[in-house]
């Protein structure tokens, strides 16, 4: 009679890991990471070691303060993914101190304190982006007009020394520039005409967008996200601003415009599709995307900051729990939903 | 016909070597047979049988606690060596009362009359003869076969649609004794007195459709429907979903919608009990999984180990890290291969090091929602799981969790590796504990309310005979009205207070007075009862009992 050690079911191995979850969409930023360097210089890439390095850091002691065995979550890139999507939202001659607050706004408050991978209410990235924003709204939104080199970077970065000239800088994304000049009471014929629009600015915003894209469609592709709630951004965006473009585009930016800020597609397929914070019923995650634009849209018509998707999430990311409540779908054998369980 | 689809479900493939249907081979019998007296539901059989008893192959050695008492075949002929307790395929290691059967070799068998006319014999006769013959559903729930034919329905599904990779039992099956599963299918829908009958198997069993589709002149009513592979599309429920496009309600059997489900092996064996009047004594096991020198699919006589059938397959190999009874996601890893095959075991999986699942630690739900695509049933797993962890069983049924097939598709989606199953498991048994208490108090309740009901009415009762009897009194009193001061005296020795303080009689106030009396003679009795107490007990109803002070 020969034993064998038991175990529960089901006996085979598991299709996907968390940590491959993470991998996989570490390797569908890239796209996006190399355009921003190659648009923005090497800043970016400073970044995105001081804040890995700030996320690890930070995850590390937030996980030893809390007592757990630090090893299996330190591997599970999260914290980088956190960290990659922060780097991503500031601008990149941010100094060094932005970005070590901004990780640990996101890891020790938002999501250590609410009980570390899996229990955050709001997604880290977002809310390590949104504290710098509001506490450091010009520093943290100054994108150099072309690429800049290591020194320069690196002074800036470290040293808090703006380049010789503030006037590679340019204030903000097109779209914020474009916001700034309407509620001057511009028309939007002359603004095109205006000198950001005319540099080549334009179309590397649009580089970025198309490898925000890139990178979301290999998510989709791997199954690692949903369509929902990207699709529910996307379609949002564009049926919700189609029809103020259609009746008075002298005022209101296009669809596209829109979408060709980079923050949107970023959100889009990489923040609205956090799991942990996001709605898990595939109409609720609809609901959730379709919310994120709706708010996006509001912020940057009537909003003060340069752009609002880093607010739309985390509003979304409130509403979550209650969507999914509202959105479960019908049990099998049941007559009718069931959406009011006691809890 | 058009199908429908599940929700959620899982696209396994197939690991190679996997299922490798070759030719059903004979599992040598062996020397020695166990068979549990217990049912797959965990109820006792009944055994019929002593040790050192002989018996033949198809005599009941035991029978089951349904109408028709489905019996227990001996799976050949010899004598009952011993009842003792051996390990069953239970996730706790439980052991039951196992019949050990010394085989004789002789394989001396005792038929049942076989019953060629059975399209004119009665339902009644023909589930008779299913529980006679010993015959439960060998899908793997093992419920009674005759039992599950009682309440006539309008479809009959015969179900072949293998549900877990590995399984190939019943592929071979169709494949190789078609004859028997289409016969068996009529028989079936004879019995259920269904129209409609159906055979479903999968998209990929091409041969076994052959097979199927060439016997099908025996039953040409059965229509033959290739189902897409999706695990858990062979479950009960999900198979009606997909040929009706109904779903079974909350709580409820098949029946409930006038359909009844029956796996292609129980088909046949149905079959071999009414043409050929053969008892259940064998059934189609899958071996599998590269734990095993030689995977295949046997024909394995009941009662037979695990470690014989691994034996006619060869032994295990260097690398087999767990063995399985049933499939690979529903399966049930075992403790060691001495455990006995019985009726429901379907197949047999040793798993090879890197064919398990590692025993990583758990990880953290992270929410990705995996587990509530994968669901057939449409629950969130997710929120089961938090309401779970929290202790919250009331939530939890709220959000389906007595729905949950624990077919194992969130468990093995999940990234962090939580062992979902076993949480709803164990959740939806504290659910069924809390039900039986709650049930235990609402008996208890209603036992305290009916007993003071009870007694309310006996207070009642009482009242009306006291009233009634004063009356009584009161009407005789009248009569003898002047005699009553003398009669009061007299009566009260042990109550001079009440004697001196009672009004003048008049009409009105005779009431009064008599209950003064009866107090009075109270006292009187519980007096005479503390002086002597071994006196015989003094009748204390007043209307049973007149004093006998009034007594002339």
């Amino acid at each position: 009679m020969k034993t064998f050690a038991t175990g529960g079911a089901p006996h085979l191995p598991a299709p996907v890991r968390v940590r491959r979850v993470m991998a996989e969409v570490l390797l569908a930023l890239l796209p996006g990471i190399a355009v921003h360097a190659w648009i923005f210089g090497i800043g970016v890439l400073i970044q995105l070691v001081l804040a890995i390095a700030f996320a690890l850091t930070v995850e590390a002691a937030a996980l030893r303060l809390r007592g757990v065995d630090a090893a299996p979550f330190l591997g599970d890139f999260s914290a980088v993914v956190t960290a990659v999507l922060f780097v991503l939202c500031i601008g990149p001659l941010s100094p060094w101190w932005i970005s070590a607050l901004g990780m640990l706004a996101a890891l020790a408050l938002a999501k250590h304190a609410y009980g570390g991978l899996g229990c955050n209410l709001f997604n880290p990235a977002m809310v390590g982006y949104a504290v710098v924003l509001l506490a450091f709204p010009r520093l943290v939104s100054q994108w150099p007009a072309a690429t800049t080199d290591l020194p320069t970077a690196a002074q800036a970065i470290f040293a808090g020394a703006a380049p010789e000239s503030w006037d590679t800088l340019s204030s903000a994304t097109p779209l914020d520039a474009l916001r700034q000049l309407t509620t001057q009471g511009r028309r939007l014929g002359e603004i095109h005409n205006a000198a950001l629009f005319q540099h080549s600015q334009a179309a590397a915003w649009t580089a970025i967008v198309t490898a925000y894209l890139l990178g979301g469609l290999y998510l989709l592709w791997r199954r690692i996200v949903g369509w929902q709630a990207p699709v529910g951004v996307i379609a949002g965006c564009v049926l919700l601003a189609l029809p103020f473009w259609l009746f008075d585009a002298e005022t209101h930016p296009s669809p596209l415009q829109h979408l060709g800020n980079g923050g949107l597609l970023l959100a889009a397929w990489f923040v609205a599709t956090d799991p942990v914070s996001g709605c898990t019923s595939p109409r609720g995650r609809l609901v959730f995307g379709i919310g994120v634009a709706a708010l996006t849209l509001a912020i940057r018509r009537w909003g003060y900051y340069p752009d609002g998707v880093a607010f739309a999430v985390l509003l979304m990311n409130a509403a979550a729990p209650l969507i999914d409540r509202v959105t479960r779908p019908r049990i099998y054998g049941h007559a009718t939903r069931v959406n009011d369980a006691h809890d | 016909m058009s199908l429908h689809r599940i929700s959620g479900g899982l696209v396994l493939a197939a690991p190679p070597r996997a299922s490798a249907v070759g030719a059903i081979r004979v599992c040598p019998l062996p020397s020695r047979l166990y068979l549990p007296l217990i049912e797959s539901n965990g109820r006792a059989l009944h055994c019929r049988v002593v040790p050192g008893q002989r018996v033949r192959r198809g005599e009941a050695l035991a029978h089951a606690a349904d109408a028709l008492a489905t019996v227990l075949p001996a799976p050949t002929s010899g004598h009952i060596v011993a009842i003792e307790d051996r390990t069953i395929a239970h996730a706790s290691g439980l052991t039951a009362p196992t019949l050990v059967l010394d085989a004789d070799g002789d394989d001396e068998t005792t038929a049942l009359p076989p019953l060629p006319g059975w399209a004119d014999e009665t339902p009644q006769t023909l589930r008779r003869r299913l529980a006679d013959a010993g015959i439960v559903g060998l899908g793997g729930a093992g419920y009674e076969t005759a039992e599950k034919l009682v309440r006539p329905v309008d479809t009959l599904i015969v179900n072949g649609a293998e549900c877990e990779p590995y399984i190939g039992c019943d592929e071979a099956l169709m494949r190789e004794r078609a004859a028997d599963v289409v016969a068996g299918a009529a028989v079936l829908a004879h019995i259920a007195g269904a129209a409609n009958v159906m055979i479903a198997l999968e998209d990929r069993m091409h041969e076994a459709a052959a097979a199927i589709r060439a016997q099908q002149h025996r039953f040409p009513a059965l229509r033959v429907v290739l189902v897409p592979t999706v695990y858990p599309q062979g479950g009960e429920r999900q198979l009606i979903e997909v040929l009706c496009g109904r779903e079974v309600p909350s709580g409820d059997w098949p029946v409930a919608i006038g359909v009844v489900v029956q796996n292609v092996a129980t088909a046949a064996a149905a079959w071999r009990a009414v043409a050929h009047g053969e008892a259940l004594t064998t059934r189609i096991v899958s071996l599998a999984g590269r734990g095993v020198v030689a995977t295949g699919v046997f024909d394995v006589r009941l009662g037979t180990t695990i470690e014989a059938l691994v034996a006619a397959g060869g032994g295990y190999t260097a690398d087999a890290a767990r063995l399985v009874l049933g499939g690979p996601l529903m399966g049930l890893a075992l403790p060691h291969d001495g455990i006995a095959l019985t009726r429901t075991s379907n197949a047999v999986l040793v798993l090879a090091g890197d064919e398990v699942r590692p025993s990583a630690p758990e990880l953290p739900c992270i929410r990705c929602g995996d587990c509530a695509d994968a669901c057939p049933v449409r629950l969130q797993p997710q929120e089961l799981l938090r309401l779970l962890r929290n202790g919250d069983e009331a939530g939890t049924g709220a959000l389906g969790l007595a729905d949950c097939i624990e077919c194992g598709c969130c468990a093995y989606v999940c990234p962090s590796q939580i062992p979902l199953v076993d949480w709803y498991r164990s959740g939806k048994s504290a659910l069924a504990t809390a039900a039986a208490a709650r049930r235990r108090a609402d008996h208890a309740r209603e036992r305290f309310l009916a007993r003071n009901r009870r007694l309310a009415r006996e207070q009642a009762d009482k009242v009306a005979r006291v009233a009634a009897r004063r009356e009584r009194l009161a009407q005789e009193q009248a009569i003898v009205a002047p005699t009553r001061n003398e009669f009061a005296e007299t009566e009260a020795s042990g109550a001079a207070v009440t004697v001196a303080e009672a009004p003048e009689t008049t009409a009105p106030t005779m009431d009064k007075s008599a209950v003064l009396a009866a107090i009075a003679r109270g006292k009187a009795r519980r007096a005479e009862r503390g002086k002597a107490p071994s006196q015989e007990s003094i009748p204390v109803d007043p209307a049973d009992a007149p004093p006998r002070e009034d007594a002339p």
